[in-house]
């Protein structure tokens, strides 16, 4: 496991690393995008077009694969279902985006540059999803953290 | 008509990091097997079985401590945050249960899943964008703040 918790620290440095060159650690930047109707700045579309451009020929190569170049099994999400959580859950989560500028990524990063509002924001994002996880519990008590993957 | 905000629009940074970004989850793909999805991976953390601490922690450690080591090169670019606190606490909510409700966020659906052509991310890519525009919008136009 210690293996595969180093590239993982790598894979977050370089995540972090890229929102950082991008810009989109910051609020103001990402809101820039999202208002279109004001001066509009589309640095986020190349951002993400950037990233899918490398994840396109990431996934191309994991998909006639197993195992990882580590030899770890691929996990890839099993749930291909359109369901109205996923919907409600995504545009629940585009409101909380589109007041404060903060999705979690960038969060962890502002709150890593010591940006106080950013701790704010992500101890109440945790306490967010650490609701979710008591709702769920409730609702389907027998379900653990495997929920959407599939098993090895 | 759309108005560009040419002096704040940065097409060579922005694709850049978005290089980076996908430099990223492709090696977290390629060589751990999974999808480099935040939420996921900070709300894995929240679940009741709580398996794989390690790494997950060290996923975020990184993300966490990029400034530092930024900090080691360069000086760290300013961070606006125009919201107010109250504004912060009801974003961080909504952010925390409607990404994990909806299972992903930027990243994981955004990024990962429409790069894998996964038509369940772009729905949620679709939506979260779409509420998003909205919501800056509202808050922007309509209520002037």
């Amino acid at each position: 496991m210690m293996k595969y918790s180093v590239t993982s620290l790598l894979a977050g440095l370089i995540f972090g690393l890229g929102l950082m060159v991008s810009g989109m650690a910051n609020p103001e930047k990402v809101l820039g995008f999202l208002d279109i109707a004001g001066l509009w700045d589309p640095s986020l579309a190349f951002v993400m077009g950037g990233a899918i451009i490398v994840g396109l020929v990431a996934f191309a190569v994991a998909r006639r694969r197993t195992l990882s170049f580590l030899g770890f099994t691929m996990k890839m999400p099993a749930n291909n279902r359109i369901e109205p959580r996923l919907v409600i859950g995504s545009m629940m989560f585009g409101i909380g985006w589109g007041i404060a500028g903060f999705c979690p990524g960038p969060a962890l990063v502002a709150l890593g540059a010591g940006e106080i509002k950013a701790v704010v924001f992500v101890a109440s994002m945790v306490a967010g999803m650490m609701a979710f996880e008591v709702i769920e519990r409730i609702k389907r008590p027998s379900l653990g953290d495997t929920r959407g993957y599939q098993k090895n | 008509m759309i108005d560009i905000a040419w002096s704040q629009f940065t097409p060579g940074a922005a694709l850049t990091g978005g290089l980076l970004i996908g430099l990223a989850a492709a090696s977290f793909l390629l060589l751990n097997g999974r999808i480099a999805g935040i939420s996921g991976i900070l709300g894995g953390l929240l679940a009741p079985a709580r398996r794989d601490i390690l790494w997950r922690v060290a996923f975020l450690a990184g993300l966490v401590g990029t400034p530092s080591l930024w900090l080691l090169f360069s000086e760290l670019q300013p961070i606006q945050v125009d919201a107010g606190y109250p504004a912060l606490i009801v974003a961080g909510l909504l952010v925390g249960i409607g990404t994990r409700y909806g299972s992903g966020c930027t990243s994981g659906h955004g990024v990962c899943g429409l790069s894998r052509l996964s038509p369940r991310s772009l729905v949620a890519t679709l939506s979260f964008m779409a509420t998003g525009f909205l919501t800056v919008f509202v808050i922007r136009h309509l209520m002037g703040v």
